[in-house]
């Protein structure tokens, strides 16, 4: 497995766009070579040494330019560095810190994991892969471009801590769980796919669903009143994940349309 | 600042069909007698004669100013453009912020000042409607002009608005009181549902007033279009909106009755948490009813041309406010672009200010960092933003002493001829100081010299 390591210079003023740190374009390259990668600051364009040192092991060049044996390792806060591994289609990053917006964005394979917290947009549209955020998630994490009603098709998001709004907004297939809570207008027109919020939510969860699954082990404070209580259910089954205790099945959101297809499950109690 | 009355000319004969240059109404038949004694207004409503006032106003900022070493000192105009035209060029991302009193032909310079520098254009709609524009986005809207609902509309909903005192003369003008086509006797033919929770005038003056809790606009909407499929709302939605399910039916009911309905949002929808998904709940409620009856939906805007920004934008570079161009090409994503969250972030370095008072509206934190960055403000007088600003251009009044193009509520454009000119010799109108920037801008950003110290701009 090559590693490459990318230790932040300083303190970034206007924040940088980074859809070239990517496994699958490092890969194959020498140092130079990713050193004079472009990112984006604002209206220029700044090569990648500018912000970050760049080391690549003993090896000099990443190993047979294979993208899935290819890791990138980020070595400090990246909280002002959007789009990093956006659209990536294998192998590996690691951020040390906090990830900055459009994480992983329209990413089809590989995984991320992130030892801080995530900007917002992290996983939009997302395809395929694994995102971990081991902190918490902002806003818009997993969803739809504004605007749009198709947002995750695929892969898994997976949060250690809270998220905020519009968690998994027009998901339409893979899986987001949140150990923690989250906020508003979690699952919003959801039409597949599964979310599962192990915390509490505040407000429109599941609003305007059509399809798939979600699942709350806390409570909401503001319940969408388009869900209808369709029966009861013990220890449900999620694919392979078993959730403990009775839960109460809803369909909706009927507020919607008058035949809609999705099934929240909220926690008894 | 000097303080002394600006003179004017005198216009001994009365000036009629005068376009009002306040609120989003846009009213257009206000008549204005200039004389030595001042400004006699007709038509407008106390909001209109107040700003018609600012014209022979003591308080006009009348000539440039720069800031020096913390002092603000006057300045000769071509200095004042010249300092503006640096700080705008020299910043590596500077946020262009159309204010909405102004005309469309000032905001469009702006807009293509922001494609020259590779900056941000926004407007006021990223604080008061930007939440309903999005809300369209997402679902589409029906709509109408003032004229068809004046014509037709025999139940006018107000929700989350209250144009006694926001747009007075909305009632009067264009939606309850006036005798329109089918609507022969006025007030009498129409019914009026507020949904507002504060007991306002307007709800005052309805025939129904839902008195929902704060932020729960989205639960009652839904609720609604719940009731509208048939089923029944889950029974926490009275404790979480504290309206009835028997008082929503009753909504309901004369919703579904009435001829033609018209709904007229406020900021209680584009403001109030839930944002552009009350605004979306609420066209698609309005979707939904035209299977049963004839319904529009408008928003109640609150500045005369903040409908301009959205529509100069969204028909030269396809999105309505929150434009990104450090690409060379525009980019949107309200919570990214919009200035609130730019000043946020930190992530401008440079504004330039055309009619608006940011500083007063916008979070504290904001505030303080336009404090940090150099800002550049045209206004008419002084206010918080003038007051943080590195450079200050005197403004002209749209509407009274320029003519140009203001976007109406319902979306209509709305030419306007003024009655008297620009008390100034250096500009003829906001539009004129932006082209007068732009083409500094221009030349700074072209000479050889600058093109040099520009490393790898647009290199891939
Ligand atoms: S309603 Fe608005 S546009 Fe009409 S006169 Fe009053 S402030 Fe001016």
């Amino acid at each position: 497995m090559a590693e490459i390591l990318l230790k932040p210079k300083g303190s970034i003023g206007i924040m940088v766009e980074a859809e070239v740190i990517r496994p699958d374009l490092f890969a194959g390259k020498k140092k130079e070579e990713i050193e004079g990668l472009f990112l984006w600051q604002g209206p220029k364009t700044l090569p990648l040494a500018e912000f970050f040192d760049v080391d690549i092991g003993r090896a000099g060049q990443t190993d047979e330019g294979k993208p899935e044996e290819t890791s990138i390792i980020i070595e400090g806060d990246v909280s002002r560095v959007k789009r990093i591994g956006q659209g990536m289609k294998a192998g590996r990053i690691e951020i040390q810190g906090s990830a900055g917006m459009h994480l992983g964005e329209e990413m089809t394979g590989g995984s991320i994991i992130v030892r801080g917290d995530a900007g917002s947009w992290t996983g939009m549209e997302m395809r395929g892969g694994q995102i971990h955020i081991k902190g918490n998630g902002a806003d818009h994490i997993g969803s739809a471009y504004r605007g749009s009603w198709r947002g995750m098709t695929g892969g898994e998001i997976l949060i250690d801590g809270n998220a905020r709004s519009q968690l998994g907004g027009g998901l339409v297939g893979g899986r987001i769980i949140v150990a923690g809570n989250v906020e508003n207008f979690c699952g919003i027109r959801q039409s597949g796919g599964l979310i599962l919020v192990r915390g509490s939510a505040v407000r429109g969860m599941g609003a305007e669903m059509n399809g798939g699954t979600i699942a709350i082990c806390g409570s909401i404070k503001q319940p969408s009143p388009g869900f209808v209580e369709v029966g009861r259910e013990e220890n449900v089954k999620l694919g392979e994940i078993q959730l403990d205790g009775w839960y109460t099945k809803f369909a909706g959101d009927f507020a919607l349309g008058k035949n809609p297809k999705g099934t929240l499950y909220c926690r008894e109690g | 600042m000097k303080s002394e009355i600006l003179e004017v000319p005198e216009r001994p004969e009365i000036a009629k069909n005068i376009v009002c240059p306040v609120c989003g109404a846009s009213c257009d038949d206000i008549q204005v007698k200039l004389s030595g004694d001042g400004i006699v207004v007709r038509n407008a409503c106390k909001m209109g004669n107040a700003k018609f006032q600012e014209i022979v106003s003591g308080h006009r900022i009348r000539q440039p100013l720069i800031r020096e070493n913390g002092a603000v000192r006057p300045a000769q105009w071509e200095e004042a453009i010249e300092r503006a035209a640096e700080i705008l060029a020299s910043a590596s991302r500077p946020l262009l912020f159309m204010g909405s009193e102004t005309s469309c032909e000032a905001m469009e310079v702006g807009l293509h000042l922001g494609e020259l520098l590779g900056g941000v254009v926004d407007s006021n709609a990223t604080v008061c409607h930007g939440p309903t524009t999005m809300g369209i986005q997402e679902s589409g809207r029906v709509g109408a002009t003032a004229g068809q609902s004046k014509s037709r509309s025999d139940l006018v909903v107000y929700w989350g608005s209250n144009p006694l005192e926001s747009m007075p003369r909305h009632m009067s003008r264009y939606a309850i009181y006036p005798r329109g086509y089918w609507t022969r006797r006025g007030r009498f033919d129409r019914t009026v549902i507020t949904v507002d929770p504060r007991r306002s005038i307007t709800a005052e003056n309805s025939d129904l007033h839902i008195q929902l809790l704060p932020n729960s606009d989205h639960e009652l909407l839904m609720a609604l279009l719940t009731l509208l499929h048939g089923k029944r709302p889950h029974p926490s939605v009275e404790r979480t909106t504290g309206v009835p399910i028997s008082q929503m039916e009753e909504m309901l009911d004369m919703m579904k009755s009435c001829k033609f309905g018209s709904i007229y949002v406020g900021l209680g929808i584009a403001s109030s948490y839930g944002k552009h998904r009350n605004a979306e709940a609420a066209l698609n409620l309005v979707k939904e009813l035209n299977g049963h009856t004839k319904f529009v939906i408008g928003a109640l805007r609150g500045h005369c041309n903040v409908a301009g920004f959205n529509q100069i934008a969204s028909y030269l570079y396809g999105f309505p406010f929150g434009l990104d161009f450090s690409r060379g090409y525009p980019r949107y994503n309200p919570g990214e672009y919009t200035s609130v969250d730019l000043l946020r972030d930190r992530d401008v370095d440079a504004a330039l200010i055309l009619s608006a008072d940011p500083v007063s509206h916008f979070p504290a934190t904001c505030s303080e960092y336009m404090a940090e960055i150099p800002v550049v403000c045209i206004d008419i007088s002084p206010c918080p933003t003038t007051m943080l600003s590195d450079v200050v251009l005197p403004g002209v009044i749209d509407a009274m002493e320029c003519d140009g193009t203001f976007y109406r509520l319902d979306d209509v454009p709305i030419y306007f001829q003024p009655f008297t000119k620009s008390p100034f010799s250096f500009t003829e109108s906001n539009a004129d100081t932006m082209e007068q920037i732009f083409k500094r801008v221009k030349a700074i950003k072209s000479a050889p010299q600058y093109a040099s110290s520009q490393r790898h701009r647009s290199g891939c």
